[in-house]
């Protein structure tokens, strides 16, 4: 009876082995392996040195047909913006302003940035619908209105990685914060000197929503 | 035969009583119910010594509804959005009702709500996380997969980015929902991403992660490795229960004490790169401008915050005496250390009580007994958190950020109580 215990201990420790080996290094054996296919279907991101760029092209020329007929409609015919949607082209100098306008012209660092987001997520509510060419065209079409490229200049994946945006060095790294260190946590508790005039209130600038039940 | 008339005369009533109920219900969806109808004013008619009318007939039994709903009297504690701020309202935003809540956690339902394409409707059986990249196995899980892997259980706040954006140049709304209403704070179930990584491995040279939403906008992000293998969790249950549809179902990614922004809903990939992607999100949004002109990148850690959550401008002072005020406090770097609470604008504070449990990068409540006596008051809470880090005043953060940072407001609000008890949002200056 012992025998048989221990035989059966020492297959057991056998067959751990065994499985062990097989995974390899895998340390829960959960999961499949991804197949190529199935990786290329959903890596769709475009990075701003071009990896991941698919192959494709296109100019503003064409795109601005495209643009008519899939953009215009909340963007504007010159991508100056509808409603509340926003603003594509314009804004040239404005980010120290009292109103910044940061559109993909005066704002976006990487012209791989707008390819991307186009391609993953517009038109809105029809994504992932338009072709690799079709998205290089409405990319070079935004390029051209924001004066950054030519209007037969050909955008492509070999390209896209190496356009100058206007605002490539408007941004800061890394972060500073915490950029308030006031007290070390021992701010004044007793007689402090703070203004407390009341200069502005809410109620006067009359914008939050009506309510019946609040 | 006495008995039995009786019996049938109750009988009758709990009838008429039940139709009565079963009408009143029909007249409109328990949260249309106007408050003031249902909760405002008592029935002296249910007061001592008379005998309240609920308490002679049956209610309703079990299984009336399956799912729980709140009670009818409490129709008003619901999300609110602010129509003017969006283009549409799948991309959008809405606010979680501080103003009525107790304790520190949110309820799933009242879970603020932001969206750039809408809710995805995910049947869990279609659900597949990819991850591919710069690791040794590129992988593909189901969401049986991610729940066989050992499990962790943790409290986090999720604070947006843009919560009180709209009062970097002043007091503008006119509500503790809708000022610090784009946070919530659940408990979420998951499987930590370094233990799936035990699983794919990962190359040395892999430094960031872009995690990717399967939601129309196609949601990304990029991500440190070192966050990744810290804290990041893949969650498919909150307060218990699945993920709700709006909170990514059916799985999530949790970055805690970093921007809401991060926390990619209906995940479905992970890539592993050497290098940040620049997202549209990363990029053009969630980034802070400052009076330069140029912007801060990647500020991705949520700074200590609090707020008065009662009296607020939704719940005035009613009455004079003795009140609780009551509060929330959270830090993305960790513990809330301390919460002070000013009534005169700031010239003076009190130390307010910390309610247990005190966890790390989770909502943490305070309370302060006071007495109103019908003066006018000017309340302010200020948060510390565990590395003595103090909440600053709006003048503090201006000075250094200028007002379209849009981004990151974590300054002291004021709430005005004025001699009528009316609470009123307003700017010291």
């Amino acid at each position: 009876m012992l025998g048989l215990a221990k035989y059966i201990v020492s297959f057991s420790l056998i067959i751990f082995f065994i499985n062990s080996s097989v995974a390899s290094d895998r340390k829960f054996n959960l999961g499949q392996i991804a197949t190529k296919e199935e990786i290329t279907g959903w890596d769709i991101d475009v990075r701003p040195d071009g990896l991941g760029a698919p192959i494709g092209s296109g100019t503003a020329l064409i795109g601005e047909e495209i643009y008519t007929e899939q953009c215009a409609a909340c963007h504007g015919d010159f991508g100056e913006g509808a409603d509340r949607w926003p603003a594509l082209v314009g804004g040239e100098g404005s980010l120290a302003s009292h109103d910044p306008e940061k559109t993909t012209g005066s704002y976006w660092p990487y012209a791989s940035t707008i390819y991307d987001y186009i391609y993953r997520a517009m038109p809105y509510g029809v994504a992932q619908s338009l072709s690799y060419d079709e998205t290089y065209e409405i990319v070079a079409y935004l390029l051209y209105m924001n004066d950054i490229i030519e209007e037969d200049f050909v955008l492509s994946n070999t390209n896209i990685g190496q356009i100058e945006m206007p605002n490539r060095d408007g941004f800061l790294l890394p972060d500073p914060r915490p950029d308030i260190i006031n007290t070390q946590g021992n701010p004044c508790m007793k007689n402090c000197q703070v203004s407390t005039k009341i200069i502005g209130r809410a109620r006067d600038i009359d914008v939050t929503p009506e309510d019946d039940n609040s | 035969m006495k008995k039995n008339n009786k019996n049938e005369l109750s009988k009758l009533k709990n009838r008429n009583r039940r139709e009565l109920l079963i009408g009143a219900s029909s007249v409109g969806a328990v949260s249309l119910a106007p408050k003031n109808l249902l909760s405002q004013e008592a029935n002296p008619e249910n007061l001592p010594p008379n005998l309240p009318e609920w308490t002679q007939y049956l209610g309703d039994g079990v299984d009336v509804n399956p799912y729980g709903i709140p009670s009818e009297f409490e129709g008003h504690v619901i999300r609110r959005n602010v129509e003017w701020l969006t283009a549409s309202a799948e991309s959008s935003v809405n606010f979680t009702p501080l103003q009525d809540l107790e304790g520190i956690v949110t309820p799933n339902g009242l879970c603020f709500e932001r969206h750039h394409g809408g809710v995805s409707v995910i049947n869990p059986q279609d659900f597949r996380l990819m991850i591919n990249g710069l690791v040794d196995r590129e992988m593909i899980f189901t969401l049986d997969d991610l729940k066989r892997f050992p499990q962790t259980n943790k409290f986090y706040f999720l604070e947006c980015a843009a919560n009180g954006g709209m009062e970097w140049r002043g007091a503008q709304l006119n509500g503790c929902q809708y000022t610090f209403g784009m946070v919530h704070n659940v408990q979420y179930t998951g499987v930590k991403l370094s233990d799936i990584l035990l699983e794919t491995g990962l190359k040395d040279k892999a430094k960031w992660v872009l995690a990717e939403g399967s939601d129309s906008s196609g949601m990304t992000r990029s991500i440190p490795i070192e966050k990744i293998l810290d804290d990041c969790i893949i969650a498919w249950a909150m307060n218990g229960e699945a993920l709700r549809p709006e909170q990514g179902y059916p799985a999530r990614l949790v970055v805690p004490g970093w921007e809401g922004n991060m926390w990619v809903k209906w995940i479905r990939r992970l890539e592993f790169g050497d290098k940040p992607y620049m997202t549209r999100e990363e990029t053009s949004k969630y980034t802070d401008l400052l009076a330069s002109g140029k912007a801060r990148m990647f500020t991705w850690v949520m700074d200590a915050k609090s707020v008065i959550t009662s009296p607020c401008p939704e719940k005035p002072i009613l009455s004079k005496g003795l009140h609780q005020l009551r509060g929330l406090a959270w830090s993305g770097r960790g513990k809330i250390k301390r919460v002070d609470v000013s009534i005169d604008g700031g010239k003076n504070w009190k130390t307010a009580q910390l309610h247990s449990p005190v966890l790390s990068k989770s909502l943490t409540r305070f309370t302060l007994p006071f007495e109103w006596n019908g003066e006018e008051l000017k309340l302010q809470s200020r948060a510390i958190d565990e590395t003595n880090y103090v909440q600053p005043t709006i003048d503090e953060l201006q000075k250094i950020r200028g007002v379209n940072s849009i981004y990151h407001n974590n300054s002291i609000a004021t709430w005005l109580i004025s001699k009528n008890g009316k609470v009123d949002n307003v700017r010291l200056g």
